[in-house]
């Protein structure tokens, strides 16, 4: 059997005396999409941050291709081949869609500091090719004709579509997706969705995906992983966990708190 | 891209050819005084200073303040250099070998400023906000101290505790025309810098730090190179305003110095090359510009200076630049080729505290 892109043993960190993940346990394959579901608070961006090296794991070790991540820094993570978009949109505002895109494709630039400042033909040639494979990303979603615009100016369902280009960017072998589709109106989610597909037709890559939207997840998701309180509850297919009673238990008794929290949020 | 890129190149090196030719007939003719050549002199500099200090404060958007101790290093590198050679008779004589003396001096100065750029710049870059302006003003006045007591510089040694001489006795041989191409280049190579990945990843790790990271940019590298940098053309100022003063003391590069650069870069938009340009230009010569009101004049500078920022809080171009090609091509009725580009004034929402907790 092929080594799997993301292997995840007993996963776990504590924020002081708040064990935030628990023994988390996750192996996605390749072109994989995986749902990571659970109530707010659960500790789903968590689990990001620990796969992205935002934080490092107090326990357990996770593998990219067979290789541990752990001690990693971010950069060296994205390099490795984890790229990640945010649950609160974080993009380069005052710079164009175009750059931000360029941006991320940093490990594709090939001059060196002395190319740029005296302009070198090196320097001109991966400027171009890298522009076109930026704006070859931006038409995937719809945003080659936005790309001289700044992109804080950019709509918000695009300013979403623009964060998961910029992390495709980075040539990563697998894409963390935080909650991509909140805030989305109906058809702003639908368009995400083909988008995701065209995707993984294209890339070929796994996906892990926290979404709040349950009728998303269980559209797309080829396997789910639900956590509650940091510890996972329930692991299967998208059938399997809707008629799981512990998921139910949860999602309902967290039903109210939910709406509460991300109002909160939103405020903030 | 670069046919036009290559165009407006040419256009910009025309136009400075026909100021450097204005520049050559008003000296020759005797029209500009020694005393107006000397503000020039100093306007070039501030150029090369303000510049540089856009590069950190401006681009990376940290406050550091210890530009003028860069400033110093390079300036008593340089100073030494030329000395040395003097001494020892290497390039000693009017026109083009002290100009080369001159050049090569200053050029090692720009180093051994971005060596301790490096050095200074990997502790002190780990801060942010106000603790990083902090140390870096500490840095920058370390730099001055050490100076001023070393005994090959004019110090009394360490023990003294007290302040020596001056570095006296440094050959005056930067020559106005040259100290305009030094000016030059140095603006044209950290525009260079600026437009390209590099300058892309450091406008980028401004915005946010976190996203930098997560597109797989490692933001100590590029928080450490815009430093680098910035100190290297810190250096070049200092040889060149070394070689134009003829004597170094180190007070002229303590804290105060350093600020009044940095409100050069704030006055002129942080992000703006072309806006140091013209704020270097009009803080450096306004002063002067206003000596008949003598005591005033401080004031009127402040005045102006709150003017601006009240009315302009992100300097006179904020993330503009002004460019003669696009200048052109608005008065000959042409369309400008991206005309779909808003522009837009984000101030990137600094980074709080809060903001850290990645979500
Ligand atoms: N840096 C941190 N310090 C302390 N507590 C944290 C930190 N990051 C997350 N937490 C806590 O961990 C829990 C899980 O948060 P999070 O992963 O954001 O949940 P969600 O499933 O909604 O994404 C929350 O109780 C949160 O307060
Ligand atoms: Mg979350």
């Amino acid at each position: 059997m092929n080594t799997p892109v993301l292997e995840a043993k007993h996963l776990g960190i504590a924020f002081g005396g708040l064990k935030a993940v628990d023994d988390f346990n996750i192996t996605i394959n390749e072109g994989e999409l995986v749902g990571l579901i659970g109530p707010n608070g659960a500790g789903k961006t968590t689990v990001f941050n620990l796969l992205t090296g935002v934080y490092q794991p107090t326990e357990g070790a996770f593998f990219l291709n067979g290789d541990k991540m752990n001690g990693k820094k971010m950069h060296e993570v994205v390099r490795a081949g984890i790229a990640r978009t945010f649950q609160n949109i974080r993009l380069f505002k005052s710079m164009t869609v175009l750059e931000n895109v360029m941006v991320a494709f940093e490990m594709n630039y090939k001059y060196k500091l002395a190319d740029a400042f005296f302009r070198a033909p090196r320097y001109w040639k991966d400027e171009e090719e890298i522009k076109e494979k930026a704006i070859d990303l931006l038409r995937i979603f719809n945003l080659e004709s936005k790309a001289d615009y700044i992109a804080n100016n950019l709509p918000y369902g695009q300013q979403r579509k623009l964060e998961i280009a910029r992390a495709l960017a980075t040539g990563m072998k697998l894409l963390l997706l935080d909650e991509p589709a909140a805030g989305m109106n109906p058809t702003e989610t639908a368009e995400l969705l083909s988008c995701i597909n065209v995707i993984r037709e294209r890339f070929g890559i796994a996906i892990l995906l926290i979404e709040h939207d349950m009728s998303l997840v269980m559209k797309i998701c080829e396997r789910i992983v639900v956590i509650d309180y940091g510890v996972t509850i329930a692991r299967g297919l998208p059938k399997e966990i809707a008629e799981n009673p512990k998921v139910i238990a949860a999602y309902l008794g967290a039903d109210d708190e939910m709406d509460v929290e991300d109002d909160t949020k939103e405020g903030a | 891209m670069k046919k036009l890129s290559m165009k407006s190149t040419i256009i910009n090196f025309v136009v400075l050819f026909i100021v450097f030719g204005i520049l050559i007939v008003l000296c020759e003719t005797g029209i500009l005084s020694n005393y107006i050549k000397g503000i020039l002199m100093v306007c070039c500099i501030s150029i090369i200073m303000a510049c540089s200090q856009n590069i950190t404060v401006g681009y990376l958007g940290q406050i550091a303040l210890g530009g003028a101790g860069f400033m110093g290093i390079g300036a008593y590198t340089a100073a030494m250099i030329t000395k040395a050679m003097a001494s020892a008779n290497i390039l000693v004589g009017d026109g083009a070998p002290d100009t080369l003396r001159f050049l090569i001096a200053t050029l090692a100065g720009g180093i051994l400023a971005a060596i301790f750029g490096v050095l200074v710049g990997i502790p002190a870059l780990r801060l942010r906000g106000d603790y990083l302006a902090i140390i870096t003003l500490g840095f920058g006045e370390i730099i001055r101290v050490v100076i001023q007591n070393l005994k090959f510089l004019g110090g009394k040694g360490f023990s003294e505790g007290s302040a020596g001489q001056a570095l006296v006795g440094i050959n005056r041989i930067a020559n106005l025309y040259v100290v305009f191409w030094v000016m030059v280049v140095s603006v044209a190579l950290m525009f260079t810098f600026i437009r390209s990945k590099y300058g892309r990843a450091i406008i980028a790790i401004r915005n946010d730090d976190i996203a930098a990271s997560a597109s797989g940019l490692n933001v100590t590298f590029y928080k450490v190179l815009a430093f680098t940098v910035s100190s290297f053309f810190a250096g070049i100022a200092g040889g060149v305003f070394a070689h134009y003063i003829g004597s170094l003391s180190a007070a002229s590069f303590g804290w105060l110095k350093s600020t009044e650069y940095v409100i050069m870069v704030v006055f002129g938009g942080m992000g703006s090359l072309t806006g140091s340009v013209i704020a270097a230009i009009s803080l450096s010569a306004l002063p002067e510009a206003l000596r008949e009101f003598s005591n005033y004049r401080m004031l009127a500078y402040s005045v102006a200076l709150i003017i601006v920022m009240v009315y302009k809080p992100t300097g006179l171009l904020g993330t503009y630049e002004i460019s003669v090609t696009r200048l052109l091509n608005r008065i000959m009725g042409k369309k400008e080729p991206s005309l779909h580009a808003i522009k837009a004034e984000v101030e990137a929402s600094k980074a709080s505290e809060e903001d850290k907790e990645v979500q």
